[in-house]
């Protein structure tokens, strides 16, 4: 071993078993005696039940059991939420698992049918007989807290789930000082996620034992293990929850939701595996939404192009009911990074959480920094042309400066490290962005119109230090651990409290282990997923799982490499301070011949035949790593796009990423990560969003309404990157999960915008479809 | 009870039979009933693409069929692409481009692709794009995918 594998864009071992079908997800499991669950879920955003009729549907074929929100009450406490940031005055209504009195969103839980078959279940679905007295609903957030707004919680008067304002610096001084103060409207449509794999469940119950399990499409099987035990009262250590392969999540598998607590109450009562997997109507109904911000936003600035505040008003929609993490993503993760990659003197974010009857929503990819970028991208580009200044030019203005260790902005974050600019230069010089500009203008004269968006972004990730997640009332540590187990034959298992679904761990955390241990990288395998088998951790989600438990996996390395060492002078009758160690091998220092293998070690460990005065067998390490503090990757991006006058369309033709994530262990699945974010970004811009109509039904509630990015929408993504290495954690690693959703949907937003200048078009609402681009120009003209 | 129907179908290379309800879907006979699995259900409304298998050569979305549809018909899934130990091409070009994340839309894009280079054994990146326009990945931005499958096409 003599070249670092850390660093190399080596191939996925996920992939063999994926390619060839040989995969196991959650609904491919079966077990002997399984009984499928279906669940009726309400036609109404709001009503009262009156009445609830079970006997046709409980003497249909192949039913075996038939429960009702009376039956579950008392025996699934209700769904908590776990985000209670303080002093915001939150109002944690509870969440019945199913609904017993009144429903308050479409798909709000009403009944559960147990049948052999899953047909069967359906259709019994269809001879439940519930009595509905409709009552009035509200879906958008501000309409919600109007007075007179239909009332969803008694305990939260006016809709209103809690308050929450963040003030950093002296904001209003900036504004009272201010040459220029722009504002704007910004509406951040609500999203469905759209994992591919539905959600599902396969619960089974060993009574005697007392032992609960649960196969779950979950990204954080450890918390789920323990919102389990506090729902079902089953004790945490009877509890196992597996989810090894999960098709992708993106922040909709955080949750603990009702449905998989109540094929756990199935299988409870009935002594038999309950398996329930969502249709993807239920998906569109049930698994959370994300964004629905409704945003009053203002940027202050001198005349000479100095930024010095920004201040919010945010409506932002929960939906019926708070879930899991909900809170934390429009205050924490949203209202802290107001000063993004700019020095600014002050910053204010007002934030309304509010009830409405829609799905509730959570963290959906980027959970509050997309919808933070957007904002100062989008106030930046109206005080640049408010100026008459080029946007490229104000922005640079305004950039915090190269930094290595350590930044304090407003808000009260200290950044680790960034070169903004450099970031800036390296997308500007790659698309060309002096030569876009002649060709925009050219274009324009030809009657052509050709938009230019810039963007650049810091985020805060790799969440996060145990000790503020608690001072931020997150119901949790953040902290992550591993195991690390050196076999006699010399091969490696890592056992990892993270729960990857996609990201490639199972690769890079191998590529750390080998290059930390000397070992080579077939011989090295990555366990998680399963509580069963992996140490306490919280999970996958926040661009986490490598700042942080890679953290946990190099301290464990490292006392791996401790105790071989230690082990080797023994054997190799040297003292400890006279063995080096170099590519697995430790040898005598000025003796190279006289060595020992790690791999002669660990057989050693494990035999423990000759072992020093007290020292324990085997060779093993288990560690925790709780990060000092966040990591702030950061970029810049751009997007060229055409948009045609007379039809509204738009092409996204050029986009451009540079993004510094500090150093790569995998440079193929880091760039992996930024094409599938920034494409999905580009479908919040142009084609996604969540629709109800006044009474709360959904109106894309299938994949057929609500547009998805496909293959001929969407360019290649231009990567790039540079390396800054954060101080906050062993590898110098920050987050890449999440940048694409972060800066892109703004960065294709203000391309738009910018093609539409001269025709007068300042805004649009998301997502931008022909229609409304067409509506907006010949609203102009 | 619905009265069940005899069918017989040759899936991958190898005759299976049984009886089923006429309404059971050809990816639940599939999955369930033949225990492959690598046929992923991801909408069932014949939107997201990721049940496709080959059916008669005929590259279709198992969830809008119905089993009896395939009685007496010559079946391909994501399990009979690789010989053996040995990858399809298309697999291996897969992998070598990070075609996957989740891996959950990939049989459907496998067998899309599959199909598609048959026909055209040299798609241009356009061609491409329109060929798997049907099929949903969220992880990708397909980008690789469309890498993959060209590659596979000129090897």
């Amino acid at each position: 071993m003599t070249t670092r594998i850390f660093g190399s864009g080596i191939r996925r071992r996920e992939d063999p078993r994926l390619i060839t079908g040989g995969a196991t997800y959650t609904d491919d499991v079966t077990l002997p005696g399984m009984v499928h669950a279906a669940i009726l879920r309400s036609p109404h955003a709001h009503a009262r039940i009156t009445s609830v009729d079970t006997a046709a549907a409980g003497a249909a074929p192949g039913v075996i059991a038939v429960y009702t929100g009376a039956d579950v009450e008392g025996a699934l406490a209700p769904i908590p939420c776990a985000w209670i940031p303080p002093e915001s005055d939150v109002k944690p209504v509870a969440h019945p698992a199913v609904a017993k009195d009144v429903v308050r969103y479409q798909g709000d839980a009403v009944a559960v049918v147990v049948a052999e078959t899953r047909y069967q279940a359906e259709d019994a679905l269809e001879l439940i007989e519930v009595g509905y007295e409709p009552l009035p609903a509200v879906v958008n957030p501000v309409a919600a807290m109007a007075d007179g707004a239909p009332q969803l919680h008694e305990d939260a008067p006016g809709n209103q789930a809690f308050h929450w304002v963040a003030t950093g610096g002296d904001p209003d001084a900036a504004f009272a000082e201010a040459d220029v103060v722009v504002s704007d409207t910004i509406v951040q449509q609500r999203l469905v996620p759209n994992a591919m794999e539905p959600r599902s469940a396969l619960a089974n119950w060993l009574g005697s034992m007392g032992e609960l399990t649960i196969w779950s499409t979950s990204q954080n099987p450890h918390i789920c293990r323990f919102l389990t035990s506090l729902i079902t009262g089953v004790p945490e250590h009877k509890i196992r929850i597996i989810a090894t392969e999960v098709g992708g999540g993106f922040g909709s598998k955080i949750p603990v939701y009702a449905d998989e607590m109540i094929a756990a109450f199935c299988a409870m009562r009935l002594g038999r595996p309950v398996k329930w997997t969502e249709t993807r109507s239920e998906n569109f109904l049930a698994t959370i939404h994300g964004r629905d911000h409704v945003e009053r936003v203002e940027m202050a600035a001198t005349r000479d192009g100095k930024i010095t505040g920004v201040r919010s008003v945010v409506h932002a929609g929960m939906g019926a009911y708070l879930s899991t993490a909900a809170p934390g993503v429009p205050t924490i993760l949203h209202g802290l990074m107001y000063s993004g990659p700019y020095a600014l003197t002050g910053t204010r974010a007002d934030i309304y959480g509010v009830f409405t009857n829609a799905t509730p929503v959570d963290a959906y990819r980027g959970a509050g920094r997309p919808e933070a970028t957007f904002l100062l991208e989008r106030l930046v580009d109206l005080v640049a042309a408010e100026l008459d200044l080029d946007p490229v030019e104000l922005r640079r203005r305004n950039l915090i400066p190269k930094f290595d260790s350590g930044y304090d902005v407003v808000p009260g974050l200290t950044y680790d490290s960034g070169d903004y600019e450099g970031a800036l230069d390296m997308a500007l010089e790659h698309v060309g962005y002096a030569g876009l500009r002649e060709e925009q203008a050219s274009a324009r004269e030809r009657g052509q119109y050709v938009g230019i968006g810039v963007s650049c972004y810091c985020e805060i990730c790799g969440l996060g230090p145990s000790q503020v997640a608690g001072a931020v009332g997150f119901g949790g540590g953040l902290w992550e651990s591993a195991v690390v187990r050196f076999h006699p034959s010399g091969k490696v298992n890592a056992y990892v409290g993270v729960s990857p679904h996609g990201q490639g761990e199972e690769t890079t955390f191998a590529q750390v282990v080998s290059d930390t241990l000397g070992v080579p990288v077939e011989d090295v395998d990555i366990v998680h997923g399963d509580t069963g088998n992996t140490p306490m951790g919280w999970g996958t989600y926040g661009s986490r799982t490598t700042a942080v438990g890679a953290g946990a996996l190099f301290l464990g390395l490292n006392k791996i490499k401790d105790k071989a060492r230690a082990l080797a002078a023994h054997l190799l009758e040297a003292a400890e301070a006279d063995i080096e160690y170099a590519d697995g091998q430790f040898f005598v220092r000025g003796a190279p011949d006289q060595s020992k293998s790690i791999q002669e070690i660990a057989l050693m460990a494990n035999v423990a035949w000759n072992m020093p005065e007290g020292m324990e067998p085997g060779l093993e390490a288990s560690a925790f790593y709780d990060p000092p503090n966040f990591v702030y990757p950061f970029g810049a991006h751009v997007a060229v796009v055409d948009v045609d006058p007379d039809n509204g369309h738009i092409v996204l033709r050029r986009y451009v990423a540079v993004d510094d994530c500090g150093p790569q262990i995998n440079p193929m699945i880091v760039e992996g990560q930024v094409h599938g974010g920034v494409v999905q970004g580009a479908g919040q811009a142009l084609w996604e969003g969540a629709v109800y109509d006044d009474n709360g039904q959904l109106l894309t509630g299938s994949m057929q309404d609500y547009a998805l990015p496909k293959a001929h929408m969407v360019p290649d993504i231009e990567t790039l990157s540079s390396e800054t290495p954060s101080p906050h954690n062993p590898l110098g690693v920050k987050g890449i999960g999440e940048t694409g959703t972060i800066a892109s949907t703004v960065t294709i937003y203000n391309a738009v915008i910018d093609a539409l200048k001269p025709l007068g078009v300042t805004r649009l609402e998301m997502p931008l479809t022909p229609e409304r681009v067409w509506q907006a120009i010949h609203q102009q003209s | 009870m619905m009265p069940l129907i005899e069918i017989r179908m040759t899936v991958n290379g190898r005759e299976y039979g049984g009886r089923v309800e006429s309404r059971l879907t050809l990816a639940d006979f599939l999955r369930n009933e033949l225990n492959l699995t690598g046929t992923h259900l991801g909408c069932e409304h014949g939107v997201c693409g990721a049940c496709t298998i080959l059916v008669d050569g005929e590259a279709v979305r198992s969830c809008l069929l119905l089993a009896v549809q395939a009685d007496g018909a010559t079946l391909m899934t994501v399990e009979g692409l690789a010989d053996g130990d040995e990858l399809h091409p298309l697999q291996a070009a897969f992998q070598e481009n990070h075609a996957l994340q989740c891996g959950f839309c990939t049989p459907g894009f496998l067998m899309t692709a599959y199909a598609l280079l048959r026909d055209n054994p040299n798609p241009s990146e356009s061609e491409v794009r329109q060929g798997i326009g049907g099929n949903i990945c969220r992880c990708t931005g397909y980008a690789p995918i469309i890498r993959a499958i060209q590659q596979t096409g000129t090897v």
